[in-house]
C-alpha cells in the first residue's frame, strides 16, 4: 500500500446517513477474488436497475470519475466486508468524507490507504463543490476560499501517509509478543483451548 | 498487494520509541477499573507513541469469507502463528437444504478447507457433528471462554463479549495480520454501561431489549464505544439472551459488547468441550470472578433504560434504529425532525409501508428463524411454543445455530412443532440472514425475521425485512402479519 499526503479530485455527492456495507458491496459478490477487481459492484443495487443497467440520476453515475465521495452520518456502518472498501477503491475513490463512520469500515479504510475524513460541521459546502483538495498532512479539505478541517485517528493518520504494512511493523516486535505469550501460558494456562 | 516496508527511522520527526511498556491499568487507569479495563491490560503486549494499542488474541475464528485473508497470507509466504488458537468454520455459505449447490459455494468452501488443511487448522466443516454459526459454536464448544479476546473477520463476533471476553469484528486485512502474528492493534474504545433495571415482560427478550436501545439512541450512536450490559434485567438473562444483547451491539454502532461473568456464564462454560477442566477449571473461575467492573469505576457514557417499559419490537424500515414497539404506528418522516425525516421516508417506499398506520397487521410473505443473533436453542423453544398446535399462514425457514442446536431440538419435539406448523426444518449456517448460500428473500417479499440486519437487501436484492425476536417471528407466521405475541401467549397460559 503506498503512502499518500495530497489528492485532489472531483467529488459525488451522496447525501444518505446509515449507507452500509450491504449497500456499498452486495453479499453476494463477496466470493469474487480481488484480482478480478470489485469496482462494478460498488452500489450495484442503488446505482443501477433491476436489469443492471446504471440510472443515470445517481450522483456516482452523473459523476463516473469523482474520486472523493460526500456522504452523510454512520457512513460504511454494518457488516465488516472489507469488500466494500475493495469496491470503493477500484472504483478509483480515495476519500470519503463524512459524519461520521462504523468503526471497522474506517480501519478496513485505512488498511486500503482510503482515507476516512470525519467532517462534523460544514460538509454541505464540500458536496457542493466540483472538485476537492485534501491534505492529510494540515487535515484540511480545500476549493478556493473554502476550507475545513477534518478529524482522524492519529494513528491511522500515520498509516496513511506512510503506506505502512502492520504484519511488518509488527514483527519488529516479536520478541515482546513471545514474551507476552510465555507469560501468558504461565499465569493463565486456562487460556488454551483443552484438548478435545 | 502488501508490500514489505521498512520501519521508518526512530529519529524522523524526533519520533518517540515505537512503544511503551503498558502501565498498570490500560489507558493508565489507576483506582477502580471497569470491565473493559481489565480485560484490555490483560491482554496490552505494548502501546505505540499514538495510543494504539498491540493486543495478545486468545481466538480466532476464520470462515469462508477469510479467503482475501488468506490470498493476503500466501502472497508473502507467510504461515498461521498460532494454529492451535485459529478455528475455521463453514457458514456463511453453508447450504442449509438439499439439492444441488452452486459451483460458487463449493469452490467458497473448498477454499476454506484448503487453508485449513495447509495451516494445519481445526475446521467445524459442514459435514460434521459440530458445524454452525461461528459465533454458536465458539461458545457451544467452550473455545470462547470469560477473560479471552476473541476475534472473527465479522462485525457480529461482538456476541462472545457475553462471557465477559473481549471480542470484535475486523476487516481482511486485520484477519491477516491476526493469522500472521496472533496479535491486533487496536485503539482503545471508550467505555460505555448500559443498564438495564428490573424485570422484562412476559414475551419481552434480549432482543427487545436491544432494537428498544438501538432505536432510542440511534444505529451510530455507540461508535467508538465498548459496551457494558449492565444491572438486574441483563444479570436475569440466560447466556443464550446475554448473546443475542451482545450480538446486537454492532447494531447500535459498537464493535464491543461485555456482559461480567457470573454464575450462569459458569454454569453454561462447565464441562464444554474445550473449556478447561481439573485445576485449570478452578483457576480459571477464580480468574473469572474477579472480571467485573469495580464500584466506581469510571464509564465515558452511562445509559439506563427501564426493562419495565420495554415492549415486542419490530423494525419498521431499513436501519435497526427505525424499530417501534409491536403497538406502535408506523412513524410519520415528518416527526422524526429533520435529520431523520429523508431517510424515514426512503425507507417507508422501499418497505413498502404508509405512515400513521398499525404496524401490527402488515401482511408478512414468508418467516425467517435462525442466525447467529436467535439461532440457539433457547431462541427455538420460544418459536416452537407459539407454534406448538399452531398452524402457520405463510412458508418459513427455521435454520438451527449449530447441528447440535439442530440435534437437540430435534431430541426436545421442536422440530417436528416446526414442521407440523408448515415451517421448512433446515441445516445450520448463516442462511437467510445474508443470502450468501442461496436462501433468499424474493423482491418485494416481506420476511419476518429473527435476524440482525433489515438493511436494504441484506436478505436478497428488494428484499423487505422485519427484524424481531423468534416468538415475535413464529406469531407472524401464525397470523400472516406482524402481531404482538403476548396475546397468543396469554392464550397459552390460560389453556393450561
Amino acid at each position: 500500500m503506498a503512502g499518500w499526503t495530497r489528492h485532489t479530485g472531483k467529488v459525488a455527492l451522496l447525501a444518505q446517513d446509515n449507507l452500509d456495507t450491504d449497500q456499498l458491496l452486495p453479499a453476494r459478490f463477496m466470493s469474487t477474488p480481488r484480482s478480478e477487481g470489485y469496482g462494478d459492484r460498488l452500489l450495484y443495487d442503488v446505482r443501477r436497475d433491476e436489469s443492471g443497467a446504471l440510472l443515470p440520476g445517481f450522483p456516482l453515475n452523473r459523476q463516473p470519475n469523482a474520486s472523493i465521495l460526500v456522504a452523510g452520518r454512520n457512513f460504511g456502518s454494518g457488516s465488516s466486508r472489507e469488500a466494500a472498501v475493495y469496491a470503493l477503491v477500484d472504483s478509483g475513490i480515495r476519500v470519503v468524507i463524512a459524519a461520521s463512520f462504523g468503526d471497522i469500515f474506517a480501519a478496513n479504510a485505512v488498511n486500503n490507504g482510503l482515507l476516512p475524513a470525519t467532517v462534523v460541521e460544514g460538509l454541505a459546502p464540500l458536496g457542493a463543490a466540483g472538485s476537492l483538495t485534501v491534505d492529510l498532512q494540515t487535515c484540511e479539505i480545500s476549493a478556493g476560499a473554502l476550507c475545513v478541517r477534518f478529524t482522524l485517528d492519529e494513528g491511522q493518520r500515520t498509516k496513511l501517509i506512510n503506506g505502512w504494512d502492520d504484519i511488518d511493523l509488527t514483527r519488529h516486535h516479536q520478541d515482546e509478543i513471545t514474551a507476552f505469550r510465555t507469560a501468558r501460558r504461565q499465569s493463565a494456562p486456562w487460556a488454551w483451548p483443552a484438548a478435545g | 498487494m502488501p508490500v514489505p516496508l521498512a520501519l521508518p527511522p526512530a529519529e524522523e520527526e524526533g519520533r518517540q520509541p515505537m512503544h511503551e511498556r503498558p502501565r498498570a491499568g490500560a489507558g493508565g487507569v489507576t483506582g477502580p477499573r471497569t470491565l473493559l479495563d481489565k480485560l484490555w491490560s490483560a491482554h496490552e503486549i505494548l502501546r505505540s507513541p499514538n495510543g494504539d494499542s498491540l493486543l495478545w488474541v486468545d481466538r480466532h475464528f476464520v470462515h469462508e469469507g477469510s479467503h482475501h485473508a488468506f490470498a493476503k497470507l500466501a502472497a508473502r509466504a507467510a504461515r498461521v502463528a498460532e494454529p492451535d488458537l485459529t478455528f475455521g468454520v463453514v457458514d456463511h455459505y453453508a447450504p442449509t437444504r438439499p439439492g444441488p449447490v452452486r459451483p460458487e459455494i463449493t469452490r467458497m468452501i473448498e477454499t476454506l478447507r484448503s487453508n485449513a488443511a495447509a495451516h494445519g487448522l481445526r475446521l467445524f466443516d459442514l459435514t460434521g457433528p459440530d458445524q454452525g454459526i461461528v459465533h454458536v459454536i465458539g461458545p457451544e464448544q467452550g473455545l470462547t471462554l470469560p477473560g479471552l479476546l476473541v476475534m472473527c473477520g465479522d462485525s457480529h463476533t461482538s456476541t462472545h463479549g457475553a462471557f465477559g471476553a473481549l471480542a470484535f469484528g475486523i476487516g481482511a486485512t486485520e484477519v491477516a495480520h491476526v493469522l500472521a502474528t496472533q496479535t491486533i492493534w487496536q485503539r482503545r474504545p471508550a467505555a460505555m454501561r448500559l443498564t438495564v433495571e428490573g424485570t422484562l415482560g412476559p414475551g419481552v427478550t434480549a432482543k427487545d431489549l436491544a432494537l428498544a436501545w438501538i432505536s432510542r439512541l440511534g444505529a451510530g450512536a455507540a461508535r467508538g464505544h465498548a459496551i457494558e450490559y449492565a444491572g438486574s434485567a441483563v444479570r436475569g438473562l440466560s447466556m443464550e439472551g446475554r448473546m443475542t444483547l451482545c450480538n446486537l451491539s454492532i447494531e447500535g454502532g459498537a464493535r464491543f459488547g461485555m456482559v461480567a461473568p457470573d454464575e450462569t456464564t459458569f454454569a453454561f462454560v462447565d464441562g464444554r468441550a474445550s473449556a478447561p477442566r481439573g485445576a485449570d477449571w478452578h483457576r480459571a473461575v477464580d480468574a473469572w470472578s474477579s472480571l467485573r467492573s469495580d464500584a466506581g469505576a469510571r464509564f465515558e457514557r452511562e445509559v439506563s433504560l427501564d426493562a419495565a417499559e420495554i415492549a415486542p419490537t419490530v423494525t419498521w424500515g431499513t436501519s435497526p434504529e427505525q424499530a417501534v414497539p409491536v403497538d406502535a404506528l408506523v412513524p410519520d418522516p415528518a416527526v422524526l425532525g429533520p435529520e431523520k425525516a429523508d431517510a424515514a421516508a426512503g425507507a417507508l417506499a422501499y418497505m413498502g409501508l404508509s405512515a400513521g398506520r398499525p404496524i401490527a397487521g402488515t401482511p408478512v410473505d414468508q418467516v425467517f428463524i435462525g442466525s447467529c443473533t436467535n439461532g440457539r436453542i433457547e431462541d427455538l423453544r420460544a418459536a416452537a411454543s407459539v407454534l406448538a398446535g399452531r398452524r402457520a399462514r405463510v412458508p418459513g425457514l427455521v435454520s438451527p445455530g449449530s447441528m447440535q442446536v439442530k440435534r437437540q431440538a430435534e431430541e426436545e419435539g421442536l422440530a417436528r412443532i416446526f414442521t407440523e406448523a408448515g415451517l421448512d426444518w433446515a441445516g445450520s449456517g448463516c442462511s437467510m440472514c445474508v443470502g450468501m448460500n442461496g436462501d433468499l428473500v424474493a423482491p418485494g417479499q416481506r420476511c419476518a425475521s429473527s435476524t440482525n440486519r433489515n438493511f436494504r437487501g441484506r436478505q436478497g436484492p428488494g428484499a423487505r425485512t422485519h427484524l424481531m425476536s423468534p416468538a415475535m417471528v413464529a406469531a407472524a407466521a401464525v397470523a400472516g402479519e406482524i402481531t404482538d405475541v403476548r396475546p397468543l401467549l396469554a392464550r397459552d397460559q390460560g389453556a393450561r
